[in-house]
């Protein structure tokens, strides 16, 4: 399993792998919207937790079928299913390979887009932990998208269909963290649901992924 | 004489083709009678004649919740039991409870305009049915997207499963994200909330006819599937030969 996430890593980093893309789009993202709102703080401040996570989810969401498509065309995804390892277990790695190269680097540059958006100093330790607790369900819950949509040609648009609805609940306790912990409010609520959320997604959901992997390797 | 007898497509054909003209000529009789009923209800003193979409907003809201569940048992059906009827029950019934959800939230944005002043609320109730309206969405999309039959009533049911679970989640979340201004239960058997005989009737004749229209619907629209999988297999036996 370890050799599994060096190689997933490795892959990604390399020429190609197309790390540090989705945290290029987040910068991008935050930038458009002063355009779309304009620059005004008192516009922007009240906005700042929802466009941030929602540009984490986007940003998330841009990577997605690269879990599993391109192991899926050049056969290394049969190797995978026939390994040692149970599938559940190459699931599980893969969505955590994806969220090292994406969710974390989202995580890491949050709270640089966070002032560019004019979110309050007291709220940048919450808008991290949120996204740090929050980050794994979406790669876990995109895994499950992926493994769905991996025999698909055309399974882009469709992932984002099915993966986005399923963010939801992630969403509303994430930006609810932010918004507690800058107003001074008691966030220990949101961030018991969010945590709760992560933890049963990423107990659960590779079960799921991989007998949605199994039905399309058949 | 057991249940799963039914799961066998040619014993299934003949039991619903006997039924379903019954079917839809009570599904009829009970819709069109609940709502002309309901149509001569008198206004209500605070609501005026707005009330009376009552009679097609509650009943397509709980068909719209039932049809998922009705999905979630055919596909857990599929998937332990391998029965085909089942999963092209699942599969005729996500239009139908798509187009109820969309019912329950045009009558409900119609009758929000006059009552609460505006069309959309960002209602706990309103946001739950705009996420099943997209579960739904998700659901068709899928079906309709992958060629192998088995492999997508297979993926379906998985997604079915955890939507559900999903759906449900944000049910509870959105209660926590806004306030609500959607009144409660329509049929709560509190007194003091109960609703008054002269709606609550006509109301129970409409919520029947909607089941059975959902009934009808999802006998011929299955009766449909079946015949079109028949179709194939006589065209792969033609290429074959």
């Amino acid at each position: 399993m370890l050799s599994l996430l060096k190689r997933d890593l490795s892959l990604a980093t390399r020429a190609g792998g197309g790390f540090g893309l989705a945290v290029a789009f987040f910068l991008i993202l935050c930038a458009l919207v002063p355009f779309g709102v304009g620059p005004a703080t008192t516009a922007l401040r009240p906005i700042a937790p929802g466009i941030l996570w929602v540009g984490a989810l986007l940003a998330c969401l841009l990577s997605l079928d690269r879990i599993f498509a391109l192991d899926h065309e050049d056969g290394s995804l049969d190797l995978l299913a026939t390994a040692p390892i149970p599938l559940e277990g190459v699931v599980a790695v893969k969505a955590l390979a994806h969220w090292i190269t994406t969710g974390l680097p989202l995580v890491a540059a949050a709270p640089l887009f966070g002032v560019l958006l004019h979110l309050p100093g007291s709220a940048m330790p919450w808008l991290v932990a949120s996204l740090l607790i929050g980050t794994p369900a979406l790669s876990m819950l995109g895994a499950f998208g992926a493994a769905i949509t991996v025999g698909l040609r055309r399974g882009g648009l469709l992932l984002s269909l099915l993966v986005l609805p399923l963010y939801i609940p992630t969403l509303i306790f994430g930006t609810e963290i932010i918004r507690r912990g800058a107003e001074r409010g008691d966030p220990a609520t949101p961030i018991l649901f969010l945590a709760g959320i992560t933890a049963g997604v990423v107990a659960l959901v590779p079960f799921a992924a991989a007998a949605a992997l199994r039905v399309n390797l058949r | 004489m057991s249940i799963w007898e039914y799961a066998n497509p040619v014993k299934f054909m003949r039991v619903s083709g006997a039924m379903l003209p019954w079917v839809v000529a009570s599904a009829v009789l009970c819709t069109a009678g609940g709502i002309a009923w309901g149509v001569l209800t008198p206004e209500d003193y605070k609501q005026g004649a707005t009330v009376k979409i009552v009679f097609l907003h509650v009943p397509a809201a709980m068909m719209a919740i039932n049809i998922w569940v009705m999905m979630l048992a055919a596909s857990l059906i599929w998937l332990i039991r391998r029965h085909h009827v089942s999963a092209l029950a699942a599969k005729a019934a996500a239009p139908v409870g798509a187009v109820m959800t969309l019912i329950a939230l045009v009558t409900g944005a119609i009758w929000g305009q006059p009552m609460w002043g505006t069309w959309w609320e960002w209602d706990p109730r309103l946001t739950s049915f705009l996420i099943l309206f997209l579960f739904y969405a998700g659901y068709i999309a899928l079906w309709s997207a992958i060629e192998d039959p088995d492999s997508a009533a297979d993926l379906t049911g998985v997604l079915c499963l955890v939507g559900s679970v999903f759906a449900l989640l944000s049910r509870y979340a959105v209660l926590f994200w806004n306030q609500g201004l959607h009144q409660g239960a329509s049929l709560s058997v509190a007194p003091g909330e109960r609703m008054s005989a002269v709606y609550r009737y006509p109301l129970y004749l409409s919520m029947l006819g909607f089941f059975l229209l959902f009934l009808a619907l999802l006998l011929i629209r299955t009766r449909t599937e079946i015949r079109r999988r028949r179709l194939a297999a006589l065209q792969a036996r033609e290429m074959r030969a």
